[in-house]
């Protein structure tokens, strides 16, 4: 049989699968969780086939990279199907965001920004959701904004996300009044430059339409000093860094911050001098925050995989040392 | 229309994972398709909002608005070879003013902000108490103090590398490939957890098999 017969069946297998299964959703069928025996079971299958990789590796056979892309995605996909979660440590700089929020007094204004876009939702989402959630429940008021075009859009998602709890729906708050979206405004850094003289400059209406000055929540607030506190959650350039460096350094903003992996190291920095009231760092400090926030979702549930897919990497970083040493090839660069 | 969208998709989805076997046609397109609706959404989002929303519906209130738009024609004339040379004159301004901004925003953030950070008191909380830091704090400190002294030592160029200077200097490698291992780690997380989200649409928005 041909590649490229072989190539085509592997494509029907997985077409016939993904309709089984979508068939079977829109027919009502309900979700697949693993009981304690068979992830216990999944977990000893995987562990025990790396250690067979490992010995095959000392046996001079090498493995094709396809089979690392392979581990990797059961690695990330199988712990969605599990029934436990793993432990969440609290560190300290996401502790002192929830306090900071929590020692709002109600009725506090809150400016969060949105900036970043569906890429970065599997990190930064979960934050955002848990956030407004933590906001509402103390009775704070939040003005959302972004500096990322589909900013907006992701508080949005957020903020029905949180609508869907019954507790929240409970304190029927309302759009204008206790929560506001001011949309997307262009202009990247300037952007929060002028608002440290006036938010209205920037942004004349709300993401529907509605003139500044006809929104309750943001009428009187001219500039930062009418705002309590703020969260930024950033995903690259216009970010946190440009949020301490403006309205944090300049106009004396107190502000924690949500940001992706990526950024979270050069973001310790502004944390340690006292730039930043808190700050969560990627997928682990969205689940650190729901820990502490005692409202376990998305952040939680994926740090399962997160974990697992580290095992696997660093499964592999020793497989791949081993063929290192065991070819000779560190000899060789030595020039022995 | 919501099951096209789903199907469409984890098609594209698919589409782009399918290069962890080989580069193929599938790829492509969807590779294709990325980039083609990004460059759209960009173009039509910064129309609206930058020309649109900003200039043609603001240079009644503000004049100086002209100013800006006028840069941003000249810098258009790149494209007419016997009048570019016009266009460094936009550039100059650009290159001027965003230097003269960030320089003020990253020498007072940055630099003064983390030089203060910096300078620590070694055995107290803070320079009003008095030696009342704990061994976790000390130690603490004891890392930041060194890590920067050693870190700048690697980066003086003006003395050779030897003796104590140069036992320095690999102390502050040492703390800058520990920094760059840190950084990495959180790289590899994002980069895992844009995987998981993927993973997360497939398994659980399109085929509806996780909750």
């Amino acid at each position: 049989m041909s590649t490229r017969s072989k190539e085509l069946i592997v494509l029907g297998a997985i077409t016939l699968f993904a309709l089984i299964f979508y068939l079977g959703k829109v027919w009502g069928r309900g979700t697949f969780e693993f009981p304690t025996w068979l992830s216990a079971v999944v977990i000893a299958f995987i562990g025990l086939s790396l250690l067979w990789v490992l010995i095959l590796t000392l046996k001079g056979q090498l493995i094709e990279r396809r089979v690392v892309f392979i581990y990797v995605a059961f690695a990330v996909a199988l712990p969605l199907f599990m029934s436990f979660s793993q432990k969440i440590t609290i560190s300290p700089e996401v502790y002192q965001l929830h306090e900071a929020l929590m020692e709002l007094p109600a009725g506090s204004k809150v400016l969060i920004s949105f900036d970043y876009d569906p890429p970065s939702a599997p990190e930064l989402q979960p934050m955002a959701e848990s956030i407004i959630r933590v906001c509402f429940e103390n009775d704070l008021k939040i003005i959302v904004m972004g500096l990322w075009p589909q900013g907006p859009q992701q508080a949005n998602l957020a903020l029905e996300k949180v609508f869907e709890d019954s507790t929240i729906r409970a304190k029927n708050l309302q759009y204008g009044r206790d929560y506001v979206n001011l949309g997307f405004q262009t202009g990247n850094e300037f952007v929060i430059q002028r608002m440290g003289s006036s938010f209205e400059s920037m942004f004349s209406s709300d993401y529907e339409g509605t003139p500044y000055k006809e929104i309750p929540l943001v009428r009187n607030v001219r500039n930062f000093s009418n705002v309590d506190f703020s969260v930024n959650l950033s995903a690259g350039f216009p970010g946190t860094v440009e949020w301490v460096q403006i309205a944090v350094d300049r106009y004396g903003l107190l502000m924690g911050a949500g940001n992706t992996a990526v950024q979270a190291p050069v973001m310790y920095a502004y944390l340690n001098a006292g730039q930043l009231e808190g700050l969560l760092g990627g997928m682990s400090g969205a689940a650190e925050f729901e820990a502490v926030a005692e409202y376990r979702a998305k952040g939680t549930k994926f740090m399962l995989s997160q974990s697992f897919a580290h095992v696997v990497v660093i499964a592999f970083i020793i497989i791949g040392n081993v063929a290192f040493f065991r070819s000779g090839r560190k000899s060789k660069l030595k020039g022995n | 229309m919501e099951h096209f969208a789903l199907w469409l998709s984890a098609f594209l989805t698919l589409g782009i994972l399918s290069f962890l076997y080989k580069d193929n046609p599938w790829y492509k397109l969807s590779e294709a398709i990325f980039v083609g609706i990004s460059a759209g959404f960009w173009f039509v989002t910064l129309f609206w909002d930058n020309l649109v929303g900003k200039f043609w519906d603001g240079w009644q209130d503000e004049p100086m608005l002209f100013v800006g738009a006028s840069l941003g024609f000249l810098m258009l004339l790149r494209l007419v070879p016997r009048i570019g040379w016009i266009s460094r004159w936009p550039l100059a301004f650009i290159v001027g003013a965003t230097s003269g901004l960030w320089l003020m925003n990253y020498l007072a953030s940055n630099i003064m902000v983390q030089v203060r950070a910096t300078i620590l008191p070694l055995f107290s909380t803070s320079y009003a108490s008095g030696y009342d830091a704990g061994w976790g704090a000390i130690i603490s400190s004891l890392v930041i103090v060194v890590g920067t002294f050693t870190g700048l030592v690697y980066f003086f160029f003006s003395k050779e590398h030897k003796g104590a200077f140069g036992g320095a200097a690999r102390v502050g490698i040492f703390f800058i490939m520990i920094t760059f291992g840190a950084s990495f780690g959180y790289t590899v997380m994002s980069r895992m957890s844009l995987l998981i989200g993927r993973m997360d649409f497939l398994l659980g928005d399109w085929l509806g098999m996780i909750g």
